[in-house]
Formats: structure tokens, C-alpha cells, sequence
């Protein structure tokens, strides 16, 4: 039974009775979190065709005031009533062919990052149109323009792009401000000083008629900076909007029962000592204890167990956790800040503090390069005025000339631009990059660790052998399955019926919540589930039992393995990797998974803190470590790990704690990530020493007082073309 | 040389029509979804008027 949703405008205890009932007013509290908007997730959505569809099927329910894809995000949003449910337009698109998920609109914050990224392209505009006009004007005085002609260009380019420095320039002069306020040399610093000192010196130059302006080379600068910027930025918008979409796909709700009442609620109204309602196949969305029903859970996410746990009255079950066979409900015992979500936010933030100690390739690169481009602009300033006995207009001149031709124009783009396009690439592999210094760490790496269950399996089971039983038995076993939800038992049919087996004639099927399914066949009782149920003796590995009369038999599983998981193994191997299995599993799935994809070094049964640890020992001995995992027992080692990799089924606080998100099924593509971690590390490092190279040349040029503003510009920008078509090669 | 004197007004002037329509198309969301604009083109349905 469901309340109707029509609440209207009038208070909802205004009649004498409804007074009387308090709950009614939490119900209404309850369901009011909700707004007209419903973003829909569309993962399949890539043509003009879907977008029709969508948008027409959507805009055909009633209530909905208007439907928009955004086939860049691959998502839908839509205007409508506030009794429109997204489970209703997930029916409509599903008719029309179209998977659709529902997403949090409160965890998209993607408006913010967006004006981000609109205020860089704006200034990046700005200083597009500046260097475009005063280059016109340049090229003018380089080719010969004199005397008063020569002046006016300088004037008009000094007001083209005085403003635009001051503009486009804020960026870079508020983060070199606050470097420079907590005493540190960030890139910053000296890329402001050259904008400022460029701007000025052509100011003055221009007053007293001199030849050369900075002009051009002042807005030239900024463009290009600004251009790493905001590649650096949009690198970074679309991993986080893709990560706070995985993270928005498990809308946190929860079916509370109010006075018998089911009210779908978010998580965070729930409070200790409610009753909530788990359906079967739901994961428990908070911690409690089980009132009423009987069913297994898995709890392989939190523990890495594959074997299901028997759950009954009195039985603890923490968030996480995925009910199987039969509804409970659940008394809360921990719910919002208390419960097992806000342990696991502890977690990410130490996994959070753990990344950031990482001084990244470019970070190294800015703090050899602020200091020495310091002293050289000084020093020349120093000689030239010893030299010319003192001629400040001249030395000034010539380390502005310094700063300009050392300016990292190809530094500032050196690690955005081979970012931007190794990123690009795994996210059309499936691989979503969530760490700017990910591709880095994952160049080091020397060690890989994996998980089992949910990592090198899907998590789903298979059954074992299944033609060595006898056509009889699994024509019984097969019957019983198809009437039961239970991942085992449809495992079970589903193999049965690839085997072309007829179901026997069972009746009178039931599933006993918690234990099986039983029958009836040619007059004797038949039953299918849990060892001790079915009187037989309990296997080490996953199984489920046969009873016919007094007789049993054993039905066992596998852990599928994740397709592509051999092939990734092989190609770490290959490529000169150790290759770990540690698993919270019992020995015997751990031992026959690491037989079927060839790792020799396995261990089973292992505790979360262990995992962590033996991570920890691997880096103290000087390995770096890759670790990929999906479960909460995992989180500590992937955030203990040099880098991290999670399947996007895995766990929110293990997704948020790896680096690198493996969004598909197939695991393939994280040999393809380290080959392409390590591709792109090696052109960081070109592209540094190309701009290095460079300035090689131009730094003496400039020191001994010849670089005129034509050589500047044509180092800076071919040093900068040359660094983007370089990232451009990986493959 | 008296030319000068009209052609760069004219190349600034036409320069900051373009300025001021990127400005205009960042500020009304234009480039928020690039991969549904080129595709949107395509499709055979469109309205008369823009929407209220």
C-alpha cells in the first residue's frame, strides 16, 4: 500500500484526525525532498535518432513539461510534475529501447565546474582576439614599419593589450600571489613577473619612441598559458562529472515503513530505530538489525567472501551489504553520520591525503625552473648594468627579454596537452582518469595487486561441471531453479537450459526464503538450497544442494572470471610485472582463479588490514604498487597503493579512493592504461626537454642582448606547437 | 598611409564582433553540449519559433 501522492498546497494535518497521527507529517516531510527536475543517465545514447526518441517518448508522458538530452554527458534532464517518478520514465525510454538510470541531481554539481571553465574561455577569447590584432600590428613594425608610424602601431597595440594582460592575466597573477604569500616559487611567479614586466617595459619603451615592444609577446604568452589551463581544467571538469555521475547512480533511498506504510525516502531522513523495508536483490541502505523475513546476503563487497550468509531474525547486517532471496525488515541501528557510509568518507579522506603527497613531473620541473629563471634574468640585469656603467633602460630590457624567451609557454602545455590526450584515449577505452598525476604513477609501477571477487570475477556464479551430473538430477535441479530468484539457482537454469535439459515435472514449488526452493515429484519431497537444509554435508566452495528423499548431491559453482581478466594478467606479465592475488575468500575459489589466469603468488582468506599491509611492506621494499579492487576491505590498500584502478560496480568509498575508474566490463584495457601511463610519462618528459631545447638556443641569444621581440615570438610559439603535436603522437 | 587610418578601426571593429559573439555564445550555454548540437542537425523535426 502506497500513499497518494496528492498533497496540493493545504497543511497535511489540517483536518482533527490527521492531528492525531504524527507521521503522516513526517510521511509528507519525506516525500517532499523531491523537486520537478529528473536527470536520467542514457549510457547507450550517441546519435541524432536517440536523441528524437528520447526527447519524444519523454515529452509524450503526461506531466512532463519539457525533456533535454545532453549527448556530450549522455544524459537526459527533464521538467516535470511532481508526481511524474523517474522509475515511470525509465519504463517509457525502456520501451523505446533505451537503458536508462536515474542520477542524484543534488551530487551533479557540474554548474559550478562549468563556470569555471566558461570564465578560462572567456579570458582565453579575450587573449585570442588581443594576440591576433596585435600580431597584425607587430608584424608590421617587423617588417619595417618607422619613426611616427612605428609609434602610433605601439600605441594602439599598448591598448589593445594592456587591458587584456590585466584580464586575462588574473589567473595566473591571484595563484602566484598566493604561492608567493605562503613563501613558495610556484610556475606562477615568474609567469606573472614576465606578463607584468613585458607589459611595462613595452610601455615605457613605447613613451620614449623606442624600437621594440613586448606587446605581442605579452598577450602570446597569455594565450597560451590560458590554453594549458583550461585543457588542464577540462581534463579535470569531465573525469570529476563522470565520477560524480557513478557516484549519482545509486540514488541513496530507502523504503521506510511508516505505521505499516512504505514511504521511499532518502537515506539521510532515516534515523536510528526506524523500520525499513530491504527487497530482494536491494543493497541495505543503512545498518540494522533484521526484524522480520529470512534470506541470504552477500556480503562479498564488504568482505570479499563469495559464499552468501545465512540472515534471519536477530542477525546484523551493515550498508553495503545485498540482500538475495527474501524481503526483510530491518530495525536502523545506524543511519546518516553514525553508519558505515560516514566510516567509509574517514577512509577516502585518508586516501585523499595519501595522493596529494605525489610532487608530480611538473611540479618538479616548476621548482628547478622557477629558481634558475630568477637568477638568470637578475644576473643579466646585473651585468649589463655593470657593463653599459649603468644604463638601467638597457639592463631592464634585457632580462625582461630573459623572462619572456624562458617563459613556459611549452611547460605550461608540456603535461596538459599529453594529458588531455592520453585521458581522451582511455576514456574511449572505458577508463576514466581521476587523478591529474595518475598516468605518472602509473608509469612507475613494477607490482600489480588484485582483488578477487568483483575484480578478477564479476562476482556472478557459474555452475561447475554441470554435464558430469546425471540427466535425471539435473533435470529435478533445473525444475526447482526456475523457481527461485536466487543468483545460485538462476545460474543454475540459466546453465541447464544451455545443456538443453527438460525441466522434470516438479509441483507445488516454494521458495523458503533463507534456505531453498522444494516440490513435489512423482510423490516424494524434493528440495533445493542450503547444505544444511538439504541434510548434506557442506563443500568448501560455492554450492548449492539436491535432496530427493534422503539422498543429496552437490551442485558447485565458480566465480566467473571477468572477461578480458586472462588477457590483462598476461599482458602485466609481459610487460614485466609481479602479479599478486590477495583475496578475503576462502582458499579453494582463490586457488582454482589463480591456476585458470596463471598467478602464481595468490593468498586467500585475507583480511582488510592485511591487505593493507602487505601493500605497504611491498613499498617499503621499494616496489611500486598498482592496486585494483572494488569491495570496502579493499579501500585501505588501494588508497595505501602508488595508484589505484576499481570496476565502476565497485563500492562509492572504493571508486572515490582509486585514481582510475574501469567503467565496462571487460578488464582488458588496464594493460592498455599502463602501456599508455608509461607512453605518455616518456613525452612529458620530451616535451620538457624540448622546450628546454629551446631555450638552450634562445637564453644565450637573449642574454647577450640580441633576442629582438620577432625571436621571441617565434620560440614561444614554436616551442608551444612543437610540445602539443608531440603529446598528439601517443597511441 | 592616410589608409591606416580607416583600415585598423575597421579590423579592430570587425574583430570585436567576433569577441563579443563568442561572449554571447558562452553565456547562453552554446557550448554545453557539442556532440548533441552537431547531431541535432540532423534530425527532421524542428520548431517554428524558439520556445517560450
Amino acid at each position: 500500500m502506497t500513499v497518494v501522492e496528492d498533497f496540493g498546497r493545504a497543511p497535511i494535518s489540517a483536518c482533527p484526525a490527521c492531528a492525531a497521527a504524527p507521521s503522516a507529517e513526517r510521511i509528507a516531510a519525506m516525500r517532499a525532498d523531491r523537486d520537478g527536475r529528473i536527470m536520467l543517465s542514457l549510457p547507450l545514447a550517441h546519435c541524432a535518432a536517440c536523441i528524437q526518441t528520447v526527447e519524444g517518448a519523454l515529452s509524450a508522458v503526461p506531466g512532463v513539461r519539457s525533456a533535454r538530452v545532453n549527448l556530450t554527458r549522455k544524459r537526459v534532464s527533464v521538467e516535470a510534475a511532481p508526481d511524474v517518478t523517474p522509475a515511470q520514465l525509465i519504463a517509457v525510454l525502456a520501451g523505446e529501447g533505451q537503458e536508462a538510470h536515474e542520477l542524484d541531481p543534488g551530487l551533479l554539481s557540474s554548474t559550478e565546474t562549468d563556470r569555471q571553465g566558461r570564465d578560462l574561455l572567456m579570458r582565453l577569447g579575450v587573449a585570442f582576439f588581443s594576440m591576433m590584432n596585435v600580431m597584425l600590428l607587430s608584424v608590421a613594425v617587423w617588417s619595417g614599419a618607422e619613426a611616427a608610424t612605428r609609434d602610433l602601431f605601439h600605441w594602439i597595440s599598448a591598448a589593445i593589450a594592456l587591458p587584456t594582460v590585466i584580464f586575462a592575466g588574473q589567473p595566473f597573477f591571484k595563484s602566484a600571489w598566493a604561492s608567493l604569500r605562503v613563501g613558495r616559487l610556484g610556475m606562477d611567479v615568474p609567469i606573472s613577473l614576465a606578463l607584468i614586466l613585458a607589459s611595462s617595459i613595452s610601455v615605457y619603451e613605447t613613451w620614449m619612441s623606442g624600437h621594440h615592444a613586448y606587446f605581442d609577446a605579452a598577450v602570446m604568452l597569455a594565450f597560451f598559458l590560458l590554453l594549458g589551463r583550461y585543457l588542464d581544467h577540462r581534463t579535470r571538469a569531465i573525469a570529476r562529472s563522470a565520477a560524480e555521475e557513478l557516484a549519482a547512480l545509486e540514488v541513496p533511498r530507502a523504503i521506510v515503513l511508516v505505521d505499516g506504510v512504505e514511504v521511499e525516502t532518502a537515506i539521510s531522513l532515516v534515523m536510528a530505530g526506524d523500520t525499513v523495508l530491504v527487497r530482494p536483490g536491494a543493497r541495505m541502505p543503512v545498518d540494522g538489525v533484521v526484524l522480520t523475513g529470512a534470506s541470504e546476503v552477500d556480503r562479498s563487497l564488504l568482505t570479499g567472501e563469495s559464499l552468501p550468509v545465512q540472515a534471519q531474525p536477530g542477525t546484523v547486517v551493515s550498508a553495503g551489504e545485498v540482500n538475495l532471496t527474501g524481503p526483510l525488515t530491518l530495525r536502523v541501528t545506524a543511519a546518516g553520520k553514525d553508519s558505515s557510509l560516514h566510516r567509509m568518507a574517514d577512509l577516502v579522506a585518508v586516501a585523499e591525503g595519501a595522493k596529494t603527497r605525489y610532487t608530480s613531473l611538473a611540479d618538479r620541473a616548476a621548482s628547478l625552473y622557477s629558481p634558475l629563471v630568477h637568477i638568470l634574468s637578475f644576473s643579466a640585469f646585473g651585468y649589463w648594468l655593470w657593463a653599459t656603467g649603468g644604463d638601467v633602460r638597457y639592463a631592464i630590457n634585457i632580462s625582461a627579454a630573459v623572462l619572456i624567451i624562458t617563459c613556459p609557454c611549452a611547460l605550461g602545455l608540456a603535461v596538459p596537452a599529453v594529458i588531455t590526450s592520453a585521458s581522451g584515449k582511455l576514456f574511449r577505452k572505458g577508463l576514466l582518469i581521476k587523478h591529474g598525476t595518475a598516468l605518472e604513477r602509473l608509469a612507475e609501477v613494477d607490482t600489480v595487486v588484485f582483488d578477487k571477487t568483483g575484480t578478477l570475477t564479476l562476482g556472478v556464479p557459474e555452475p561447475l561441471a554441470l554435464a558430469d551430473h546425471p540427466p535425471q538430477m539435473l533435470a529435478l535441479a533445473a525444475a526447482l531453479a526456475a523457481g527461485s530468484s536466487h543468483p545460485l539457482a538462476r545460474a543454475l537454469a540459466d546453465g541447464a537450459l544451455a545443456l538443453d535439459v527438460l525441466p522434470a515435472a516438479v509441483t507445488d514449488i516454494r521458495e523458503v526464503p533463507g534456505y531453498g526452493v522444494e516440490g513435489q515429484w512423482q510423490g516424494t519431497r524434493v528440495r533445493l538450497g542450503r547444505a544444511d537444509w538439504c541434510g548434506a554435508a557442506p563443500l568448501s566452495q560455492t554450492a548449492t544442494y539436491l535432496a530427493v528423499d534422503d539422498q543429496s548431491r552437490a551442485f558447485a559453482f565458480t566465480d566467473r572470471p571477468r572477461p578480458g581478466a586472462l588477457a590483462a594478467v598476461t599482458a602485466l606479465k609481459a610487460a614485466g610485472m609481479t602479479v599478486e592475488l590477495l583475496s578475503g575468500d576462502a582458499e579453494a575459489p582463490v586457488r582454482d582463479l589463480a591456476g585458470r589466469l596463471g598467478i602464481s603468488n595468490w593468498k586467500a582468506g585475507v583480511l582488510p588490514a592485511e591487505k593493507a599491509a602487505r601493500v605497504a611492506e611491498l613499498s617499503a621494499a621499494g616496489h611500486r604498487v598498482l592496486m585494483v579492487g572494488d569491495g570496502l576491505n579493499d579501500t585501505a590498500a588501494l588508497a595505501a597503493a602508488h595508484v589505484s584502478i576499481s570496476p565502476a560496480t565497485a563500492l562509492d568509498a572504493a571508486r572515490v579512493a582509486s585514481d582510475i575508474v574501469l567503467l565496462g566490463q571487460d578488464m582488458a584495457p588496464i594493460a592498455d592504461a599502463v602501456r599508455i601511463g608509461r607512453q605518455s610519462a616518456r613525452r612529458m618528459v620530451e616535451n620538457f626537454v624540448i622546450s628546454g631545447g629551446y631555450n638552450v638556443i634562445a637564453v644565450p641569444l637573449a642574454l647577450v642582448g640580441l633576442a629582438t621581440p620577432l625571436a621571441a615570438a617565434l620560440a614561444m610559439s614554436l616551442s608551444s606547437i612543437t610540445v602539443s603535436l608531440n603529446a598528439m603522437r601517443l597511441k | 598611409m592616410e589608409i591606416l587610418a580607416i583600415l585598423i578601426p575597421v579590423s579592430l571593429f570587425l574583430g570585436g564582433i567576433g569577441l563579443v559573439a563568442f561572449f554571447w555564445a558562452l553565456k547562453t550555454k552554446q557550448f554545453d553540449d557539442p556532440e548533441g548540437d552537431a547531431e541535432r542537425i540532423l534530425t527532421t523535426e524542428w520548431d517554428d519559433k524558439p520556445r517560450q
